[in-house]
C-alpha cells in the first residue's frame, strides 16, 4: 500500500516536517526532527532505487490526476540515483550539524536553521523527482530561497552580502528558466516532461524552441555554477555555516545539473543538444576551461573554505565535460562524478568544520602543523584532496577514469590531456595544504593533540571511508551511473 | 498592423530589459530588488499574454459552448507571483540586516568595507 506512494513521500515527509520545526523551536528537538527526516528519506530512497531496478520507471500521479492535467512524479534510474545521493548527504550532514551548528549559530536561531535546511532538502527532492517542468521551477525556488536563508546564518557579517548577491543571481536564473518553459508551453501546450519530449521533435526547427533552450541553459547554468556563471558560489560557500557549506557543496548544484541533463537529453529532441545546436561544444569548452582555470584560482586562496569553493566550480566543470561529450560514457561519467564529488567535497568541508571548531578559523594559518595536532581531521582533508586529484584507490580516480575513457572513445586526445592538466592543477592546491599541515613544523613548540570532537569526526570519516570504498569497489556506483545515463539518454515514450 | 498586435510582447521585452538593466546598474540593494521585481513582472505578462485567446471569455462552465481563454497560465503565474513575493520579502529582510551590520545598503560601499577587514 505504502510502496505505491514512495515517490511522493520523499517530498511530503520533509515538507511536513519543516513547519513542525517552526512550531517547536527547541534546538535539540528540531535537530531530532531533521534527523528523523534524514533517516526516513534515506531508507525511502533505497526503497525507490530498489523499486526502479525491479519494476522500471515509477510514475506517480499527484492527487490521482492523470498526467497531462495533473502533476506527475516520474522516477527512473537517473533520478533515483540522484535522490539517493542527496538523501544520504543530507542525513550525514544533519548528524554532523548538531555540534557544528551549536558552535556557530546562537541557540535561538538554530531552530530556524534546521527549518530552512529541511525546506531546502524538500526543494532538492522535488526538483529531482518531478516530471513537470513548472513544478521543477517551484521546487527550484523552494530550495533556493531556503539556501539564501541558510547562508545568512553565517558568523561573518559578509554572509549577508553573499546571501543577497546569491538571491539576485538565483532569482534571475529561476526567472530565465521560467521564460524558457513559458516558450515551450506556448508551442506545445504542455508542461509535462514526457509530453514535451513527444511533441518537441516536430517543432525542432522552430526558433522559439532554440530561444527556450537558450534561456533554460543559462538559467540552469547559473544554478549549477557553470563557469562563467559561477560568481555567486565562492562567497556563498565561504561565509555559510560550515555544516551548511558541507551540505550545499554535496547537493545544491547537483540537483541543477540533473535538471540540466534531463532537459538537454530527454526533453529536447534527440541530437538537439549535440548536433542540431552544437550547444554541447559550448558546454564542453566551458567545462574544461572551468576545470583547469578555476582550479588554478583555488591555488591562490588563503581561506580553506574559499579554496575548496573554487575547487567545487572546477569539479562542476568536469561534470559539464561529461555532459558536453553527449555520449553514454560521458553522461555516465558525469553521474558518477556527481556521486563521487558529493562524497569527497562534503567530507572535506566537514573536516574543515572540525578544524574551525578547534582553532576558530579556516585560514591557512590554522593548518600550521595540523598534521601532528589533529591527525584524523587532517587525514580526512588529505584523503579528500587526493580524491579530488584522482589518485588510485579513491573515488576521484574512478571518475577521472570514466571521464578520460569517454573522451578517448570519441578520439579527443587533447581533452584527455586537459583533464589530466586539471588534475595537475588540483594537485598544486592540495599540495599547498599538505605542505602547510605536515611539513611546516615549529620545532620549539610543544605539540598538543587537539582533535576535532568525535561527533564531527565520525560523520566525516563515514564519508572518507565511503571515498576509499567506492574508489576500490566501483561496481555499485559504476553500474548505477551507467544505468542512469542510459535512462536519461533514451527517455522517449 | 502586425507590430501593434504584438503590443503585449513589446511591453514584455521593454520591461524585461529595464528590469535586468536596473539589477545590473543600480548600486543600492533595494533598487536591485525593484529591478528584479520589474524583470519578474515582465515574465508574468508574457505568460498571461500567451494564455489569451482573442474573443475568449473567462473559463466558466456553462451549457452552451463558448470560446474561452486558457486559464492554466494564470494559475502558473499566480504561483510565480507568490514565489516573487517571497523572494522580495526575503531580499528586503536581508537588506535590513545588511543595514544594521554594515551601516549602508550600497553595494559599492559594502564591497569596500568587505575588502577593508
Amino acid at each position: 500500500m505504502l510502496s505505491s506512494h514512495l515517490s511522493a513521500l520523499q517530498v511530503v515527509i520533509p515538507l511536513l516536517a519543516a513547519p513542525l520545526c517552526a512550531i517547536f523551536r527547541k534546538p535539540l528537538l528540531t535537530w531530532l526532527i531533521a534527523l528523523a527526516v534524514g533517516l526516513a528519506c534515506s531508507i525511502n530512497s533505497i526503497a525507490i532505487l530498489q523499486q526502479v531496478r525491479e519494476s522500471g520507471e515509477i510514475v506517480y500521479a499527484l492527487g490521482g490526476w492523470a498526467a497531462p492535467w495533473g502533476i506527475e512524479y516520474r522516477i527512473d534510474s537517473a533520478n533515483a540515483f540522484i535522490v539517493l545521493i542527496i538523501s544520504f548527504i543530507y542525513l550525514i550532514g544533519i548528524i554532523y550539524a548538531r555540534q557544528s551548528v551549536s558552535s556557530e549559530v546562537d541557540e535561538k536561531s538554530q531552530c530556524w536553521l534546521y527549518t530552512a535546511w529541511i525546506l531546502c532538502f524538500t526543494g532538492l527532492m522535488g526538483i529531482t523527482v518531478s516530471g513537470d517542468v513548472f513544478n521543477v521551477f517551484v521546487f527550484l525556488e523552494v530550495s533556493s530561497l531556503s539556501t539564501y536563508i541558510l547562508i545568512s546564518f553565517g558568523q561573518d557579517k559578509r554572509c549577508l552580502t553573499a546571501a543577497i548577491r546569491y538571491l539576485i543571481m538565483g532569482t534571475i536564473a529561476a526567472t530565465f528558466y521560467l521564460i524558457g518553459i513559458g516558450f515551450l508551453y506556448s508551442l506545445t501546450g504542455t508542461l509535462n516532461m514526457a509530453d514535451l519530449a513527444s511533441r518537441l521533435p516536430d517543432l525542432a526547427s522552430q526558433n522559439t524552441v532554440a530561444v527556450a533552450f537558450g534561456f533554460v541553459v543559462i538559467g540552469l547554468g547559473i544554478k549549477m555554477a557553470l563557469f562563467p556563471l559561477h560568481a555567486w558560489l565562492p562567497n556563498a560557500y565561504t561565509y555559510a555555516p560550515n555544516a551548511v557549506t558541507a551540505f550545499l557543496a554535496g547537493t545544491a548544484t547537483k540537483a541543477a545539473v540533473y535538471v540540466f541533463m534531463r532537459l538537454a537529453f530527454a526533453i529536447f529532441p534527440d541530437d538537439y543538444f549535440s548536433d542540431f545546436t552544437s550547444t554541447h561544444a559550448i558546454i564542453l569548452a566551458l567545462g574544461i576551461i572551468s576545470a583547469v582555470a578555476t582550479s588554478a584560482v583555488a591555488i591562490f586562496q588563503d581561506d580553506l573554505k574559499r579554496l575548496f569553493a573554487w575547487s567545487s566550480i572546477g569539479q562542476i566543470g568536469y561534470i559539464a565535460v561529461g555532459i558536453g561529450l553527449a555520449s553514454t560514457a560521458g553522461v555516465a561519467a558525469s553521474f558518477l562524478h556527481l556521486f563521487n564529488h558529493a562524497l569527497m567535497k562534503t567530507a572535506i568541508f566537514m573536516a574543515i568544520g572540525g578544524l574551525f571548531v578547534v582553532s576558530g578559523t579556516t585560514t591557512m594559518a590554522a593548518l600550521k602543523d595540523a598534521g601532528r595536532r589533529m591527525p584524523w581531521t587532517m587525514a580526512a582533508i588529505l584523503i579528500g584532496g587526493l580524491s579530488l586529484i584522482g589518485v588510485p584507490f579513491t573515488t576521484g580516480f574512478i571518475s577521472k577514469w570514466y571521464l578520460v575513457s569517454a573522451a578517448l572513445e570519441q578520439n579527443y586526445w587533447w581533452l584527455a590531456g586537459l583533464i589530466l592538466l586539471g588534475s595537475l592543477v588540483t594537485a598544486a592546491y592540495v599540495w599547498k595544504i599538505v605542505e602547510t599541515a605536515y611539513f611546516r613544523k615549529d620545532p620549539d613548540a610543544k605539540v598538543i593533540r587537539q582533535e576535532a570532537p568525535l561527533s564531527l569526526l565520525v560523520p566525516t570519516w563515514i564519508l572518507v571511508i565511503g571515498n576509499i570504498y567506492f574508489g576500490i569497489n566501483a561496481q555499485f556506483t559504476g553500474s548505477a551511473a551507467t544505468q542512469a545515463a542510459t535512462a536519461i539518454l533514451s527517455l522517449t515514450p | 498592423m502586425e507590430y501593434l498586435g504584438l503590443f503585449n510582447y513589446w511591453i514584455v521585452i521593454a520591461l524585461m530589459m529595464i528590469g535586468l538593466y536596473v539589477v545590473m546598474s543600480a548600486n543600492n540593494f533595494i533598487k536591485k530588488i525593484i529591478g528584479l521585481n520589474i524583470f519578474q513582472s515582465s515574465v508574468f505578462i508574457l505568460y498571461i499574454s500567451i494564455g489569451k485567446v482573442s474573443g475568449g471569455t473567462a473559463p466558466i462552465l456553462i451549457d452552451e459552448s463558448v470560446v474561452y481563454s486558457n486559464p492554466l497560465p494564470h494559475v502558473l503565474i499566480l504561483t510565480a507571483i507568490v514565489v516573487g513575493v517571497a523572494t522580495t520579502a526575503l531580499g528586503l529582510a536581508l537588506i535590513v540586516r545588511i543595514r544594521s551590520a554594515f551601516g549602508t545598503i550600497d553595494d559599492h560601499d559594502v564591497q569596500q568595507l568587505d575588502t577593508r577587514d
